[in-house]
């Protein structure tokens, strides 16, 4: 399966490890990905508060060069992957809206092009089995809870996600690795991500409370599969209990036995996890 | 209060639902940053419906909001109350009634995809805090996730820009000119 891949302007920073853990991952399981060329920010909320036809514009521009190559898109940050779908939404529903945009880009847009967060992807039931049959490292005795945050799944209506207040599309997945997926009422709580870089005092109850969830779980870490949540979570939550936030890839590649490549991915977290050399001794 | 019906028109050309609003409160209870609002989520349709336009455009709920989608999602009535508040932000913007720092990151964060097509994260961080006026003031928390963020290779150190940085400067001047 070959498809476009649209990192977004996190992956190429503070989620690096998110983006080496999916290429490595994907490849493992016969995924080819096809960075989208010249791909533009897709300008997350912000663009979406100022004016909604930049809103639509800056995400279509990506989803006009995958088309034009005749190529589907994969986006991981989950900020992305709304404002991509959104974008296919609005440019359908809209027709003037889209000729005004195919005017100022100055290229075409069909909507032929189907957009998939990474998670879809390794559900896809083909794929999937490929999943089960790369595990070689069994993470068994590991409890996590997975966490999704706000954007994977709201707005239900454009998203088309998952359900909305209990998905567990990353549960079955990160249950293929044998690790203990363990029930919590926070999948979807709100981390407060947004005003990580202006208001903290904001955000701290906000992560606080989902720290506190995964702890009364017994959860030994959080996986999440997207980097504004795991970024805030990994920053800003409180010692001395502080557990790993892991993106749901890099226990997929660490199930796989890509240890090689995941001494990258591990070097990049602010709280080392341990489990990484439990699960390997 | 003044009813000011060029607001509720203003509105409702928008987000004509509003008046589906019967105070239920769904939206209030699954808000997770009400603690610091001082009008919640329930109160904002209220008093949008009865145009008290000056009590809602300054609101510290417009820029406390973090468009979670929660409320939106789980409205009875379908009203889109984060389109509500994306409209609200920009009318509060347009009129100069806002008090609040929100409005800054969307600035900053824009001119950097005009400037490049994509956002730098570490000139990001700098830009705000030279807008906010604490280039040098960076408290103890941030200097250490700065620091560790550093050391861990999570920092891209330069800005690259994409090659269509033309469309770029095309679609922004088009939005200047149309406003």
């Amino acid at each position: 399966m070959k498809i476009g891949y649209y990192p977004g302007c996190s992956l190429e920073s503070t989620a690096r490890e998110y983006d080496l853990s999916f290429r490595a991952v994907a490849s493992k399981v016969g995924v080819e990905l096809i960075e989208i060329p010249d791909w533009n920010c897709c300008g997350a909320s912000s663009a979406h508060a100022v004016d909604p036809l930049l809103a639509v514009a800056l995400p279509a521009r990506n989803l006009m060069i995958a088309e034009a190559m005749e190529l589907d898109v994969t986006a991981p940050c989950a900020a992305c992957f709304l404002r991509l779908m959104e974008a296919k939404k609005r440019m359908a529903e809209d027709v003037s809206l889209r000729k005004e945009i195919e005017e100022i880009l100055g290229r075409q847009y069909r909507g032929t092009v189907k957009v998939y967060h990474p998670l879809t992807i390794f559900s896809q039931a083909t794929i999937k089995k490929k999943v089960r049959g790369a595990v070689v490292n069994k993470l068994k005795g590991l409890k996590i809870v997975c966490y999704y945050g706000c954007y994977l799944v709201r707005p239900p209506e454009i998203t088309h996600f998952d359900d909305p207040e209990n998905p567990m599309i990353m549960d079955k997945l990160i249950g293929l690795t044998g690790a203990q997926v363990l029930d919590w009422s926070w999948k979807v709580d709100c981390c407060g991500g947004g005003h990580a870089l202006l208001r903290p005092e904001l955000v701290e109850p906000l992560v606080n409370e989902i720290m506190d969830g995964a702890h009364k779980a017994g959860a030994y870490g959080i996986v999440t599969a997207c980097p504004l949540c795991q970024s805030n979570l990994e920053t800003r939550q409180k010692e001395p209990k502080a557990v790993p936030i892991f993106y749901f890839t890099e226990l997929l590649g660490l199930a796989m036995g890509l240890d090689k490549e995941a001494k990258g991915w591990w070097k990049r977290h602010l709280i080392t996890p341990k489990v990484v050399k439990t699960a390997l001794g | 209060m003044k009813r000011d019906l060029a607001f509720i028109r203003k509105v409702t050309d928008e987000v004509p639902e509003i008046y589906r609003c019967y105070q239920c409160l769904t939206c209030t209870l699954g808000c997770p940053l009400t603690f610091a609002m001082d009008l919640h989520p329930h109160e904002i349709l209220k008093y949008v419906q009865l145009g008290a336009r000056e009590k809602v455009l300054k609101a510290s709920t417009l820029w406390v909001c973090a468009s979670c989608e929660a409320c939106a999602t789980r409205c009875p009535h379908e009203i889109e109350i984060v389109t509500l508040m994306d409209l609200l932000r920009r009318m509060a913007k347009e009129e100069g009634t806002v008090t609040e720092q929100g409005p800054v990151l969307n600035r900053v964060f824009l001119e950097a995809i005009r400037k490049r097509g994509r956002v730098h994260e570490l000139s990001l961080v700098l830009d705000l805090k030279r807008k906010t006026g604490g280039l040098f003031r960076f408290d103890k928390d941030e200097m250490r996730f700065g620091l560790a963020m550093f050391r861990r290779g999570k920092l891209k150190l330069l800005p690259r820009s994409i090659k269509g940085t033309d469309v770029m400067k095309r679609l922004f001047s088009r939005l200047e000119k149309e406003r």
